[in-house]
């Protein structure tokens, strides 16, 4: 059999997604050759602002690479440019004098940066924010100058001015408009974002008109209309984009605003169609993820010839990517006389939620500072859910089980639905490969289907996903997880084999339980030294090439491969005499930065790994383990010493704490404070433990966390006396240390295991006797790593480089 | 005929050289990380993760392979490179030990 020939004209997004999909469909019924002009296989260009912002490296946003094309027999022709299309004969032409024959050809030529025509527009300096080369082009130009200009207070310019932030440069922000983001939110969600991007260093000129680019060869500023000035070194302009459709227009195929299409994205010609940003539908050009894989989607089945549904349309919604804000935009945004509106408006947290409803059904929804009602909103909007039948306050309740919501609206979905956006799987792959292949973990998800591989913003819903097909078997899956690939055994059954056979050194364990690598790996290298360490706390000897830097060098590595250090100060108290002396060691050491941190100590950065010995031999104080997996700091308020509030001594009872407990390793980092009163000026509530004085006893707070996973902690028990307080905390911090799993902070660890049970456990005095017992002995025998190490020349040496001997 | 040939510099004693951890040593304004392997092999790399620069030299070693402390690349100290999910490639140094001493050919 012959195969047909298919071509596609554009090697970006849409093309390539619906190419995938057709060798889905019918892997062997077609030769195919691709065109793209970029010089670069297949790449996610949503994600550019990640490569600017320092989140990704260009071969992260990598969706097919090289082999994929080979291994499906595709012809790629990259840096050529398709320029005449000869519809009768069925030949493409490239402006590199390639022709090619087709059956069926697919038009995906995207968009091009829509360029402001101001004088001066062709100076060097003014660019495009559209692919690889400009993102490369402004991180070259970040080394060399300081100042930019971004024209378009849209999307895409949010995203590169933050990336230009990233990239320490100084950043304005020039809008015509009022309002930023003014096609995606109404003008209370704008200020928001305004005030937010302007914490974040941005500048922006509003409603600013731009007239003319001032420089000579280079840009040197822009000229307002207003007459005003601005100087720049770089001005990025992202004002839109326009569909790119002269190839269409030159060669005879309708073209109103983008490439004509219908219902079945086939185009005014025979055996062409267009599909993606290039493709206008009924009116609408789309310049969006989803709808670019749902086009796709149809495209590639009416061309295999297979049944399908006409592409009706897309619901268009919006995600800002900016690292800490959370922004979302779908549908209709502005109210109107004809909708009415749910509204959740808290300025204290910085959340603002609006619905709008039109004949009882959700037509839009702006979402900004927490985002996780979205994928609800949208599913109501797809289902035209009747809001009248639902009660509405809990539209926009952000329900404390999550879960428990978010697997009601995963189980909703139809099987075409996206769950991951950047690489466009749908749900129905997903629980497809779960079925097929037994995957069970998100990981393996990842690894088969490529979901989350990319942002990892869907990573929730996968996970929600997997457990709506696996159930409660789900749950038993993530309890089997093996502690790392080297090995198919499960923390529980590493553990339970150290102690049976009294295993001592981490190459022991491998060797005994059959590790498929010999020396292990990153992962469970530090993972078992734990383990070993809590076990046997007297025998194990701890294995420095198993620790993790921070922990082998005891200082915190920086992204400069500079180090910070972090001396204990306990409670938070110091004097007089022992800051002049931190002050005139960060001067001897030229410390480029003095910093006081989250938990009340003082923390110098940027030393130099050789000159870490002198510092700490200087400043004569302990390590407060800010590298560590272990104590941190026991923040303090000040209590009954001075506050007129203060119902008990938090400063002392903190400083007895953290006496008592510093050193101890931990499964992963934990934080601990004591307040004076329930006003909790220590932020006792988001510690792994926190203590709260109140009238006549203490509060125990565990489980708490004020980083990523954001939660507050659970009141594990009331007592009455300083000497309860330390027997609990020492209870609760055996029990976490020998329950949890490596790297497991205790918010999830509560949460895995729950507070009942562990409430139960320690509830027994007994226990709580044992547990104190085993951790003393575990304390018993820690010393100072600094003082150790000033005082060991063998291991100073490891601090220095080596010198070159001839 | 000099300038063709690698030069060898000595840059450490065996015994400056702790098992499975990696040492630092600047030549002609290069910087090298050198490692003793569990094996007892010396291996040299240019002390610089292709992904964000990371200093090599303070990763995890395991067998014949180095995780850069960053962002935990694994990178092949034999031939200098990454393995997959990533890829890239770091220099590797040629590296002899004579009589308890190690040299880095340049």
């Amino acid at each position: 059999m012959n195969l047909r020939k298919l071509v596609l004209v554009g090697n970006g997004m849409a093309g390539v997604r619906c190419i995938e999909e057709i060798l889905k469909l019918a892997p062997n019924r077609f030769e195919i050759a691709i065109f793209g002009s970029e010089p670069h296989p297949n790449y996610n260009r949503i994600l550019l602002s990640s490569v600017l912002a320092g989140d990704a490296d260009i071969r992260d946003i990598v969706l097919n690479d090289w082999n994929w094309y080979e291994q499906n027999g595709i012809k790629l022709h990259t840096g050529q440019t398709v320029t005449k299309i000869d519809t009768e004969k069925h030949l493409v032409y490239t402006d590199g004098g390639i022709v090619e024959s087709y059956d069926d050809l697919i038009l995906a030529t995207g968009s091009l940066p829509f360029m402001l025509s101001l004088p001066g527009a062709d100076k060097e300096g003014v660019i495009a924010f559209r692919d690889i080369k400009d993102c490369e082009t402004m991180i070259e130009a970040s080394r060399k100058y300081k100042k930019a200009i971004v024209i378009g207070g849209g999307l895409l310019g949010l995203e590169a001015a933050r990336g230009l932030l990233n990239l320490s440069m100084e950043v304005s922000v020039v809008h015509i408009f009022d309002n930023l983001m003014e096609r995606q939110l109404d003008p209370v969600a704008s200020k928001m974002l305004q005030r937010e991007l302007e914490a974040q260093g941005m500048r922006f000129l509003m409603e600013k008109h731009s007239e003319e680019i001032l420089g000579d060869r280079r840009v040197t500023g822009l000229r307002f209309k207003d007459g005003t000035v601005e100087e720049a070194d770089l001005i990025i302009m992202a004002v839109g984009i326009k569909p790119n459709v002269a190839l269409a227009k030159e060669n005879g195929i309708e073209v109103n605003r983008g490439i004509v299409v219908n219902d079945f994205l086939e185009t005014s010609v025979p055996n062409v169609y267009a599909v993606g940003e290039c493709a206008e539908h009924r009116g609408m050009v789309y310049g969006l993820v989803a709808p670019l894989f749902e086009q796709g989607q149809v495209l590639a089945k009416r061309i295999c010839k297979r049944e399908t549904d006409p592409y009706e349309g897309s619901i268009v919604y919006t995600k800002l990517k900016v690292s800490g804000v959370d922004v979302f935009s779908a549908g209709e945004f502005m109210d109107s006389p004809d909708t009415r509106a749910i509204r959740v408006h808290d300025e204290f947290a910085g959340i603002y939620k609006k619905i709008l409803v039109r004949d009882n059904k959700v037509v839009g929804a702006v979402l900004f500072g927490d985002t996780s009602d979205s994928t609800r909103i949208l599913q109501m909007m797809k289902n035209e859910t009747n809001v009248m039948e639902i009660k509405r306050v809990s539209v926009l309740e952000n329900p404390d089980s999550a879960g428990v919501s978010g697997m009601a609206a995963v189980a909703a979905m139809s099987d075409e639905e996206i769950i991951c956006g950047c690489n466009g799987v749908s749900k129905g792959t997903i629980v497809q490969a779960i079925q097929e292949k037994g995957l069970c973990s998100v990981e393996d998800i990842k690894g088969c289907t490529g979901a989350s591989r990319s942002c990892g913003g869907c990573k929730q819903l996968v996970a929600q996903v997997l457990e709506s097909v696996l159930g409660d078997k789900a749950q038993i899956a993530a309890q089997k997880e093996p502690i790392c690939s080297c090995t198919s055994l499960s923390r529980e059954e590493v553990l339970a084999e150290i102690k049976e056979k009294h295993l001592t050194t981490v190459k022991e364990v491998m060797y005994v339980l059959g590790w498929n690598q010999e020396e292990g790996c990153s992962k469970c290298r530090p993972a078992l030294n734990y383990y070993l360490n809590m076990l046997w706390p007297e025998e194990h000897e701890d294995e420095r090439a198993s620790r993790f830097v921070n922990e082998r060098l005891h200082a915190n590595i920086q992204k400069d491969g500079t180090y910070s250090v972090v001396p204990r100060m306990y409670g938070g108290v110091t004097s007089p005499s022992e800051l002049k002396r931190i002050a005139e060691v960060a001067e001897k050491y030229q410390v480029p930065m003095v910093k006081v941190t989250g938990g009340q100590r003082i923390d110098l950065l940027g030393v130099k790994k050789e000159d870490l010995p002198k510092i700490w031999a200087e400043l004569d104080m302990p390590s407060g383990f800010a590298y560590g997996k272990a104590l941190r700091t026991v923040k303090t308020c000040v209590g009954s010493d001075f506050c007129r509030f203060g119902t008990q001594n938090s400063i002392q009872m903190g400083i007895d704490i953290e006496k008592k407990f510093e050193r101890i390793n931990t499964p992963a980092k934990f934080k601990m404070a004591v307040s004076g009163c329930p006003r909790n000026c220590a932020e006792s509530g988001i510690k792994d433990l926190g203590v709260v004085g109140i009238d006549g006893g203490w509060e125990i707070y565990v489980g708490g966390n004020g980083g990523v996973h954001l939660r507050a902690g659970d009141l594990l028990c009331k007592v009455k006396t300083e000497e309860e307080v330390m027997e609990w905390t020492g209870a609760f911090m055996q029990y976490y240390r020998e329950n949890a799993n490596y790297g497991e902070r205790t918010s999830y660890w509560v949460e895995r295991v729950g507070l009942a049970n562990i409430q139960k456990v320690l509830e027994d005095p007994e226990t709580r006797r044992q547990l104190n017992e085993r951790i003393d002995v575990a304390l018993s025998v820690l010393k100072d790593p600094w003082k150790e190490i000033v005082q060991n020349e063998e291991v100073r040496a490891v601090y220095e480089e080596l010198p070159v001997l001839a | 005929m000099k300038s063709l040939e690698a030069v060898k510099v000595e840059v450490a004693k065996l015994e400056d050289l702790p098992f499975q951890t990696g040492r630092v040593v600047k030549l002609n304004g290069r910087e090298i990380a050198v490692f003793r392997l569990s094996s007892g092999e010396v291996r040299a790399v240019e002390n610089r993760c292709p992904h964000k620069g990371g200093p090599l030299a303070e990763g995890i070693v395991s067998g014949n392979y180095v995780f850069c402390p960053m962002h935990d690349w694994k990178i092949n100290l034999a031939d200098g490179k990454v393995q997959a999910p990533d890829d890239g490639c770091v220099i590797t140094y040629e590296v002899d030990v004579k009589e308890g001493k190690v040299y880095i050919s340049m």
